[in-house]
């Protein structure tokens, strides 16, 4: 593939991105808004030397054959809407009791239950509190563009090695299936070793064992606060976010994906109108850039979470101010967008508190 | 547009997924009523690939001029129904009516086509038209676009009678970019032997290229990202 630029759907992007991230596993299970992740897999994947494109019997069966690439240690990704991400939650857990690395997008539909086909970003609390069982965390990374989902698809695989564990990318359907320009070029791929991954071990050394079960309860523990240290590392470390028009902002907007390009539209809107808001753009859902808000919180009056969902982000970003300024939520949620007006309404609504 | 349209009664566009079938469907079904403006036309959505950037997006459009929009009721909906719309029927039966069909991409798409093929083939007056795109990039070179093709074909029951040379990238193309996609789509042709009907473009770029394009088509975006409205 060129390096020059192709018109592609978010859903697409990904899956180009992750077969050149060194990605040559992929299995899955249709469902919409996710379907063309799997369709451009199974094109591309049987042109790939040693590719491999699996519609697998289930959303669990993807899964468990994640965790068996997983841990041979080669690049690995499923992906799934979120109905399928639910049910993938067991296998979720046990990526993060065996510290495997895989990436695992979830490109979200409205909820609960089968809910629609329609936009969404419900699965917030469920990407960024454990999506399963147990004691543990994923990276959680959130695209707002096309080619932002092609550069976080390659960041995404470089965290899960770094750190031993599953990152997700939290998309949407307006994301998946929109189209816009995109540079595939990438650079380089980093390599880490990885001594535990189960390669065969040609009877030169003992044999390697991934396991989620542990006999003994001290030991267990010991795993977790293990990993949890290795959580602080990464909550230090590893959040991103972008600002917008912050410099001199009394109003401050919290929005991911595609709530943040209306928010943009309604930023350059308010300004017109005379009003200083701005926006904080999270990358990182977990972990939260809880320092940009805390540091926002000393400038600003007031912040605005522009979400589709029921104020899912609402109250990390209370946590992260310490409450000590009001949030607001202007939201839509089953498959609605908030429009450019909807969002004006509330920053005009928040410059007067 | 007007100038390029073909003299058929039934026009269907296909090709691969987002290749630009559904704005190029719905600038023809204008400019067949702005050229036949007692004629009955009809734009009949065949998608059952796509949950969303529809023809349905264009309704309001299409009805102020007085286009029938012949789309299953679920689209647009939260219902993942691949239900095609009875009443394409209309466009076959009635041979007075000017008739365009937007079908869904690829092979899977062309598939809901194939039990409409008997009625096109038997009408005769058609035009089954492969809408390409150089910057897309599973149909990234002529070779790879005429295998999409074949697939189409196989699933449709009907041969292609031309190409309209849609590439594009979105927003930001230039006029470069249409001209530097020109030798792709003479080759495409060159191998499936099928005329260039149309090389479409957005109104913008029209007065660029205008005299350097073969059968230069401009057409208005209708279909948008949800934000931009």
């Amino acid at each position: 593939m060129s390096h020059e630029k192709v018109l592609m759907k978010g859903n697409e992007a990904l899956a180009e991105a992750a077969i050149m991230a060194g990605c040559h596993h992929y299995f899955g299970y249709p469902i919409t808004p996710q379907t063309e992740v799997a369709a451009y897999m199974s094109k591309r994947m049987p042109k790939i030397d040693g590719g491999v494109f699996l519609q697998a019997e289930s959303e669990i069966a993807a899964i468990n054959m994640v965790i068996g690439v997983a841990s041979t240690g080669k690049r690995v990704m499923t992906s799934s809407s979120s109905p399928g991400i639910s049910l993938k939650s067991e296998g979720l857990s046990y990526l993060a009791g065996c510290d495997l690395p895989a990436l695992v997008v979830n490109v979200q539909r409205g909820g609960p239950g089968l809910g629609g086909i329609q936009p969404s970003q419900s699965d917030y609390f469920h990407a960024t509190r454990g999506a399963g069982h147990g004691d543990f965390h994923m990276i959680v990374l959130a695209p707002d563009s096309v080619q932002e989902m092609v550069s976080l698809v390659f960041h995404g695989f470089d965290l899960a090695e770094k750190y031993r564990m599953t990152t997700m990318i939290l998309s949407d359907g307006t994301m998946g299936q929109m189209m816009e320009p995109v540079s595939l070029d990438m650079g380089e791929i980093k390599q880490y070793d990885k001594p535990w991954a189960l390669t065969g071990t040609k009877c030169e050394r003992k044999p390697n064992i991934v396991n989620s079960l542990y006999l003994q309860p001290e030991e267990l523990e010991k795993r977790n606060f293990e990993r949890y240290e290795k959580y602080k590392l990464i909550e230090e470390t590893e959040p991103m976010f972008e600002e917008y028009k912050m410099e001199d902002a009394e109003v401050c907007i919290a929005a991911f994906g595609v709530a943040a390009r209306v928010s943009q539209n309604a930023i350059d809107e308010a300004r017109k109108q005379g009003i200083k808001v701005g926006m904080i753009r999270p990358i990182t859902l977990w972990p939260f850039p809880k320092k940009a808000f805390a540091s926002a919180a000393e400038k600003v009056k007031s912040f605005v979470s522009v979400e589709l969902s029921m104020g899912q982000m609402v109250e990390d970003i209370e946590l992260s101010v310490r409450c000590k300024r009001p949030v607001l939520l202007c939201n839509r949620a089953g498959g609605m967008i908030p429009t450019t007006q909807n969002v004006l309404d509330k920053i005009i609504e928040a410059s007067k508190l | 547009m007007k100038e390029v349209l073909t003299d058929k009664r039934i026009v269907v566009f296909a090709g691969h997924y987002g290749s630009g079938k559904t704005n190029i469907a719905v600038n023809y079904a204008l400019a067949l009523r702005e050229k036949y403006p007692g004629k009955a036309v009809s734009l009949a959505d065949l998608d059952i690939v796509n949950p969303y950037f529809r023809t349905k997006d264009s309704a309001d459009v299409l009805r102020d001029n007085g286009i029938r929009l012949i789309s299953s009721e679920f689209a647009n909906s939260n219902v993942d129904l691949p239900a095609l719309p009875p009443d394409t029927y209309a466009i076959l039966d009635n041979k007075d009516m000017l008739g365009v069909i937007d079908v869904g991409g690829d092979d899977r798409g062309a598939l809901a086509l194939g039990r409409y093929t008997p009625g096109i083939l038997e009408d005769g007056s058609y035009d089954f038209i492969f809408v390409i795109n150089k910057y897309r990039p599973l149909t990234g070179t002529p070779e790879d676009t005429a295998e999409i093709m074949r697939e189409i074909e196989q699933a449709a029951g009907m041969r292609f009678t031309g190409i309209a040379n849609n590439s594009n990238l979105g927003d930001i193309t230039t006029a470069n970019d249409v001209l530097s996609a020109v030798p792709y789509a003479e080759k495409v042709a060159e191998i499936t032997g099928l005329e260039i009907k149309m090389t479409t473009v957005k109104k913008s770029l029209e007065a660029e290229l205008q005299g350097k394009i073969y059968k230069l088509a401009p057409m208005t975006l209708y279909v948008k990202q949800s934000w931009d409205a």
